[in-house]
């Protein structure tokens, strides 16, 4: 009879051997997809630009689509498509710096804050909170004022003003984990803390970061656009997606165009990032592989 | 509790189900399901995880999910439309009036922002069964009064984490018969309470349903509480009713072999003289996962070809019957007081190879081989503080151990029993040196661990091992068996007794009656007595002494519980291993071990003898507890010494 061959395999995993090629969720390719293409887009404006992005033209002043200007020009002539491609570059940099800024710090704030005694773990959520509540603009605007408004000093507010709410996420989720059986267990073995936190608790928060990361990098561009929209990110004249937004401003209904391209472009990164994120959450969680 | 009713159920029922099919989008999870309840009677709905007894539940009161779908037809007495087919407006007209249910959690059943006076007279205001506010809290009181919560005046007034899991069920079915219901559906009330506070609970349903002439249906996995509670029984297994009748004759002659697999792994009391329990073979195929045929086909000793075909429902009776191509009663006498045959080893069970490695912890291995695997606990207390409530008065404390005492020898199984809140696991994790007593010391094979730091304490992390309670939550899901098996010996940079790491782990899997191949697999791949023999696995592998096993097998089905029993017996015996056993579930301490604690409130109240204990309790809290535990056994012979009528075949 076939039950003896079934054994002690359940039969729900009986049937198929483990797979662990699987194919990538829907919104994961589609998010890659996006984010590589501004991947690509960064890496072209390296090679080539239809344009110097920075030149000024006085005679091609305020023009729409047209096969010359695939974008159209802003006010001064430029070419907007190009200054799109340069811009792709700030953003991904930005974006990339800023949450490798959080991660890098947030994520082990958050572990060793959920392992370590009542104590210590209380002064360092106390004084987390205490970050929490300042302002991030307030905080660029000071490193500006120290430093002087760059691309380096937004990206490095923009990172140290997320590492509160990384640490805060990754230590509930952290709290939880320590909780489980399995960590008591892996005492038990005799697993020393810091194996606990690495073998443990950090597998069991990706999910988590991968999202926040993905949240994190969207907020990133948005506030280098808010940043460079108020003067204090990326200087004139290097374009960015956030400062191009601001220099629409003025000129919003003769030429919305202006503000609607470097708006879709960021929404667009946003958007990829973010399901990407989502992508990748479930891509790499073993408990879906089943489905 | 009382005796099964001398009529059998009246014509007119008051819960005709017709066919019920339910399932989420191609997969069936209950099928064909028909039966009827009488006015005044109680049904008890029995199975195992998977077995489509919550969701038979559900479309009676119409609460499945959104993405289930039902078929088939539910008819209520005195209700025109059929509740399958049933509008959300016409079903909220009849849920808590006509049909109302107790739920398992009551943690979460009530609204914590509400007061609990005013959520048992909401029942009655919606559906206008209470003139005004006024009314409906004045009975609201009366109701609490009757579910016998204290104080009902002051209750009534009082938010739902003011009280403990036992009085909230109470209020629950408060609620739930607020306006006498014609029939109450009860899914596994009481299998979230401790054994005392269920056996109050189930006398007050019992008689609440008796009081108003309701019909019941009562869905739990527990055989004991069906014998106990109801009159008639009906088995589901894989979707299907396998087997239905009076509860009596349905356990005392079962006829389908799951029901009578079933019956004979939940009796712990005849095991033979190794302690090996009859089991089922196997395990419980996931929700919809279930053979074609006879759903219990690819666990059934007595299956043939012919199985492989749906069987066709054998009737013995109105509301009698079985559905089994090979049913029970046709080769062996029908005189035995429960189901006696011994079902054949699990096939897991055979193919375990003894182990016989050397000793990991060789190094750490007492000098003193007299006291290889001993323990001996003196005067342990252990003081939790709470966080300070007020800056002038003192943080408030709680007494979890208040001076526990007691030595085990090597190589005895030592039982702790008690309830929620006794301190049990406390007391399990300074066995484990995962916690520090307050006060009093633990020796370990001679050593004092009670002060000893975490460095110094690794000695004792290849010396005792534990395994959980919860099989879901003691593996990581991000780790492969093979890594979590491997995590003591790793952990420690032992080195396996011989040959490489991958086949010491190989070996463990198989001793525990697993295949080598699974290692490179997931844990959520693995059903709950799986999971549970992996962690047996993990615990063995750095070749520990002592084992401590915490609950490990009350989360488990029945079915499958009689395995592990059975495995952690052959192992504990064959590894000479000191077993540390701590259940709230008596009979299976009983099963398993030599010796037992009986603690509460922080104390042993009684330590001896497992049989002296069970047969001739001495202290009044042991004597409670032994007589909470709805029985089984007793419960059928107690229906024997007074026979309701005469019943074919007995």
């Amino acid at each position: 009879m076939s039950a003896g061959a079934v054994g002690p395999v359940s039969a729900e995993s009986a049937g198929a051997a483990p797979k662990r090629s699987r194919r990538l969720p829907l919104s994961a390719v589609i998010g890659a997809a996006i984010v590589g293409t501004i991947v690509l887009l960064a890496l072209v404006s390296y090679v080539w630009m239809p344009y110097n992005p920075t030149r000024i033209d006085a005679l091609s002043r305020l023009q729409g689509f047209s096969g010359e200007h695939w974008f159209g020009t802003d006010r001064f002539g430029r070419d907007i498509f190009s200054q799109i491609l340069m811009g792709s570059r700030t953003t991904l940099f930005v974006g990339v710096v800023a949450v490798g800024i959080a991660t890098v710090i947030g994520v082990p704030l958050g572990i060793i804050a959920a392992m370590t005694g009542r104590w210590t773990s209380e002064v360092m959520m106390r004084t987390n909170d205490l970050l929490l509540a300042f302002p991030a603009l307030l905080l660029a605007i000071m490193l500006s004022a120290i430093f002087g408004g760059s691309t380096l000093v937004a990206m490095v507010a923009i990172g140290i003003a997320t590492v509160p709410s990384f640490v805060r996420l990754i230590r509930s989720g952290a709290l939880q984990v320590m909780q489980t059986e399995y960590v008591m267990a892996a005492r038990a073995a005799g697993r020393g803390p810091w194996s606990i936190g690495l073998r443990h608790v950090l597998p069991n928060v990706t999910s988590l970061i991968i999202v926040q990361a993905s949240v994190a990098f969207a907020i990133a561009v948005l506030a280098e656009a808010a940043l460079s929209f108020l003067g204090l990110g990326t200087p004139p004249p290097t374009p960015s997606w956030g400062r191009m937004l601001q220099e629409s401003q003025s000129l919003l209904f003769a030429a919305p165009r202006l503000a609607i391209v470097p708006g879709i472009a960021i929404a667009l990164a946003v958007l990829g990032f973010n399901l990407l994120g989502d992508g990748l959450r479930d891509h790499f969680d073993p408990r879906l592989e089943d489905r | 509790m009382s005796t099964p009713h001398q009529t059998p159920a009246p014509a007119a029922p008051v819960l005709a189900v017709e066919g019920l099919n339910v399932g989420v989008r191609n997969t069936g999870l209950v099928h064909d399901v028909s039966f009827t309840i009488g006015r005044g009677e109680r049904v008890g709905l029995i199975g195992e995880s998977g077995s489509g007894k919550s969701l038979t539940g559900l479309s009676l009161i119409g609460l499945l999910p959104e993405d289930v779908h039902a078929t088939g037809s539910v008819r209520l007495a005195g209700v025109d439309s059929d509740i399958i087919s049933a509008s959300e407006a016409e079903l909220s007209r009849l849920r808590g009036k006509d049909v109302a249910m107790v739920f398992q959690e009551p943690m979460t059943a009530l609204n914590p922002t509400m007061r609990i006076g005013d959520q048992v007279a909401e029942s009655m205001l919606v559906h206008g069964t209470a003139p005004d506010r006024d009314a409906a809290r004045k009975r609201a009181v009366e109701l609490l009064a009757m579910a016998r919560v204290p104080n009902p005046g002051a209750a009534a007034r009082a938010y739902p984490h003011q009280f403990s899991g036992g009085q909230r069920q109470r209020v629950v079915l408060a609620i739930a018969l607020a306006n006498d219901p014609s029939l109450l559906i009860c899914d596994e009330p009481t299998t979230a309470l401790d054994v005392t506070v269920q056996k109050t609970v189930l006398d007050l349903i019992v008689n609440g349903v008796e009081e108003r002439d309701a019909a019941m249906l009562f869905i739990t996995h527990d055989l004991g509480v069906i014998a106990n509670v109801c009159e008639r029984v009906l088995v589901m297994y894989g979707g299907r009713i396998v087997e239905s009748g009076p509860v009596m004759e349905v356990f005392r002659n079962p006829q389908h072999r799951y029901t009578q697999g079933l019956l004979a792994a939940s009796d712990l009391v005849s095991s033979d003289a190794h302690r090996q329990l009859p089991t089922i073979r196997g395990t419980v195929p996931s929700a919809g996962r279930f053979p074609a045929g006879c759903v219990f086909n690819t666990r059934c000793d007595h299956a043939t070809d012919a199985c492989t075909t749906q069987p066709p429902w054998m009737e013995i009776a109105p509301d009698q019957g079985f559905a089994c191509f090979h049913p029970a009663g046709t080769e062996e006498e029908a005189d035995g007081e429960l189901a006696s045959t011994t079902t054949a080893k699990g096939s897991e069970d055979e193919d375990r190879v003894p182990y016989d490695g050397a000793l990991l912890g060789a190094e750490h291995e007492p000098s003193d081989p007299a006291v290889r695997g001993q323990i001996t606990v003196s005067d342990v207390t252990r003081r939790y503080t709470r966080p300070r409530r007020s800056l002038f008065s003192p943080a408030p404390t709680i007494d979890a151990l208040r001076g526990v005492s007691f030595t085990i020898d090597p190589g005895e199984r030592f039982g702790i029993v008690g309830e929620s809140g006794c301190g049990k696991s406390t007391l399990l994790r300074i066995l484990a040196g995962l916690d520090q007593p307050t006060s009093g010391s633990v020796e370990i094979e001679g050593t004092d661990i009670a002060r000893l730091s975490t460095r110094n304490l690794r000695f004792l992390r290849s010396r005792l091992q534990l395994v959980f309670q919860d099989p879901m939550s003691s593996l990581d899901p991000r780790m492969r068996v093979k890594d979590i098996v491997a995590e003591p010996i790793v952990a420690q940079r032992l080195r396996p007794p011989k040959g490489t790491l991958s086949e010491h782990i190989e070996r463990l899997l198989t001793e525990v009656g697993l295949r080598p191949e699974v290692a490179s697999r997931y844990p959520h791949q693995f059903s709950g007595g799986q999971r549970q023999r992996i962690s047996i696995a993990r615990a063995l592998a750095p070749q520990p002494a002592i084992l401590l096993a915490d609950e490990p097998v009350s989360a488990l089905d029945v079915s499958v519980r009689a395995q592990v029993l059975n495995l952690i017996n052959d192992l504990v015996d064959q590894l000479d291993l000191t077993l540390v056993f701590v259940s709230h579930d008596l009979s299976v301490v009983r099963h398993v071990c030599d010796r037992v604690a009986v603690m509460r409130d922080g104390e042993i109240v009684e330590l001896g003898p497992t049989e002296e204990v069970y047969t001739n309790p001495q202290h009044d809290y042991t004597k409670t507890l032994l007589a909470a535990v709805p029985d089984l056994r007793a419960a059928l012979a107690a229906s024997r010494d007074t026979p309701e009528r005469g019943m074919p075949g007995a």
